[in-house]
């Protein structure tokens, strides 16, 4: 299958294929940080995929309230979307539909960038003439721009824009070929753990697992990607099938980041804790999806994660 | 540091509109001394009333200040200007950023129209400082004015944005805000008079307009924010924050978003 091993463990030798997307962070407080995160499981519902759901997101990382612009606790959310006005129109649904309506939540922006995504300014309009803009500085001296819409618990803060980032990239992805169901989702679960750890990188899909990876197109008219038929186990012996006869699971994890450094450190301690305890859990080998390189400019070559550091991505 | 050193009281009111470290930096002494400064038909020149020492830095100390001292600062767009006395009238007025530290008292308008920087006076200020002056649609409109003193009477009259920060003030404080946050210990009678939207944050106050309906008590998420923004130039405002706090909204005799909260 491969001449590459990692932790003795077979690494196959291609790459990860991954795409410019639009990208930002937005920071939600609470005066819990049990509620704060309900707000930002909640907005991060249904965002798995941008084609089937407008947009990708996820929990970046869980803040303390010195890291916080009101000093609550609060999570910073990632937001991703093909290009920044799809980006907007999800941020605005979701925030207006997620945040806006759970107790005690105040927004804000989470990263800074050179595009201006409008959000508090487009939700006041919620507050039916009643809201109040507010410029004030903030620790740092820097002015900011907030809405506070009147609300029945009192009042929701948005900051009136947030910044979408330029660099960002949606698709890293590794797979996962095991023998049996659980003891390979424990491995995809432990990649997913250390994964997740690298700041501004977000695993957008149920516990950071897909287990229906897809191909481009289909037989069916109009299907914008299919089941990835090469890495279906029931598929097997088939012409086109990729995998090996003693292999009876893939599962695969998807990375989305603000840089495409961050892509890779993710993919890197994914494929580095994933080997690690691959051997005890029947893991068969190690790959990445790609569409053949020519749909997505970034690729993540597997063979340059093998090695612990100075990854340089190709793109 | 470049200095002008004042050497007797003016004969009359000076316009210091056109003095600041950067419009001195590309004059030669005796250009500088040869600026107008004068308000009548004398031609009083710079020269004539102030020793001038200069440098090219980006900062001016004005020793010896003087209440004919007007529109000190005005021109200020970057650099610090000192001023080591008193101050006239229309302190900083239209000042677009900067540093202005005036270690005595400023006379009425101090920042009126001030779109940027920080504008200290050590001591008081006269009536309507952050105020509009006639005929002008706003006070200070986006710049910093802290009065650790005494204010006078309609302290951030008709103000747009921007933040004031007073020890106390006189009646109408906020009188006809636009927007913007004015902070006090004390204030006098009808704060936030026909103030439109904006924010008053006060210990004491005096009498309060009718038009003004309370709302209770609310812990809200932007008081933090305040308090952080505060902080940074008066603890002593800042802490208003940490109190239990009483909320009036209005004036209800114009569209009614602004609102004055009273420490308890």
């Amino acid at each position: 299958m491969s001449d590459l091993t990692l932790n003795g463990i077979p690494v196959v030798d291609t790459f990860a294929e991954a795409f410019d997307v639009a990208g930002t962070a937005i920071i939600v407080t609470n005066d819990t940080a049990k509620w704060a995160m309900i707000a930002a499981t909640t907005m991060t519902g249904f965002a798995t995929s941008v084609i089937g759901c407008g947009a990708e997101a996820g929990i970046d990382a869980e803040l303390s309230p010195e890291e916080t612009p009101d000093g609550r606790p609060g999570v910073r959310i990632l937001l991703f979307g093909f290009e920044p006005n799809g980006l907007k129109d999800q941020l605005i649904k979701r925030v207006g539909q997620c945040i806006l309506t759970c107790p005690g939540t105040a927004c804000y922006a989470g990263v800074d960038g050179p595009t201006k995504v409008k959000l508090g300014g487009a939700i006041r309009y919620f507050g039916d003439g009643f809201a109040v803009a507010k410029r004030l500085p903030d620790a740092a001296g820097k002015a900011r721009r907030y809405w506070r819409i009147p609300v029945m618990d009192g009042e929701f803060l948005c900051e009136d824009s947030v910044r979408a980032v330029d660099g960002a990239v949606g698709g890293g992805n590794l797979l996962f070929l095991g023998r049996n169901h659980a003891e390979t989702l424990k491995v995809a679960e432990i990649a997913v753990e250390a994964a997740k750890a690298v700041p501004g990188a977000i695993l957008p899909f149920p516990g950071g697992i897909v287990r229906s990876g897809s191909k481009v197109g289909g037989r069916t008219k109009g299907m914008m990607a299919s089941t990835n038929d090469a890495y279906c186990p029931t598929l097997k012996g088939r012409a086109g099938s990729a995998l090996p006869a003693e292999c009876g699971v893939v599962l695969e994890i998807v990375i989305d980041a603000l840089t495409s450094q961050g892509v890779s450190d993710s993919m890197r301690a994914g494929l580095h804790a994933a080997t690690e305890i691959g051997g005890k859990h029947g893991l068969i080998a190690v790959t990445a999806g790609n569409y053949g390189g020519n749909l997505g400019r970034h690729h993540y070559h597997l063979r340059d994660l093998i090695a612990r550091d100075d990854a340089k991505p190709e793109g | 540091m470049s200095t002008l050193t004042l050497r007797a009281a003016p004969p009359e009111r000076l316009d210091l509109l056109n003095i600041n470290p950067l419009a001195l930096s590309r004059l030669s002494q005796g250009e500088a001394e040869r600026l107008e400064i004068g308000t009548t038909r004398t031609g009083v020149r710079l020269g004539d009333c102030f020793a001038v020492a200069l440098d090219r830095s980006d900062t001016l100390t004005i020793e010896g200040g003087h209440e004919r001292l007007d529109r000190v600062g005005a021109s200020l767009s970057e650099g610090t200007i000192r001023v080591a006395g008193d101050v006239g009238q229309r302190l900083g007025a239209g000042m677009a950023g900067g540093s202005l530290i005036v270690a005595g008292n400023a006379g009425p308008y101090a920042a009126t129209g001030a779109t940027g920087g920080t504008i200290t006076v050590e001591g008081d200020a006269g009536d309507h400082a952050g105020g509009a002056v006639y005929a002008a649609k706003a006070g200070l409109d986006g710049a910093t004015l802290i009065i650790r003193g005494a204010a006078g009477a309609h302290l951030g009259d008709r103000m747009r944005r921007g933040t004031i920060v007073a020890g106390r003030a006189g009646a109408f404080a906020g009188s006809r805000m636009i927007a913007g946050t004015l902070a006090a210990l004390a204030v006098g009678d009808h704060p936030g008079f026909g103030m439109r939207r904006g924010t008053l944050l006060v210990g004491t106050h005096g009498r309060m307009s009718p038009t003004f309906v309370e709302t209770g008590t609310h812990d809200l998420v932007f008081l933090r924010l305040l308090a952080t923004a505060l902080r940074s130039l008066s603890a002593e405002h800042a802490d208003l924050l940490g109190k239990p706090l009483r909320r009036y909204s209005g004036d209800l005799a114009t569209i009614a978003k602004g609102e004055i909260w009273v420490a308890a």
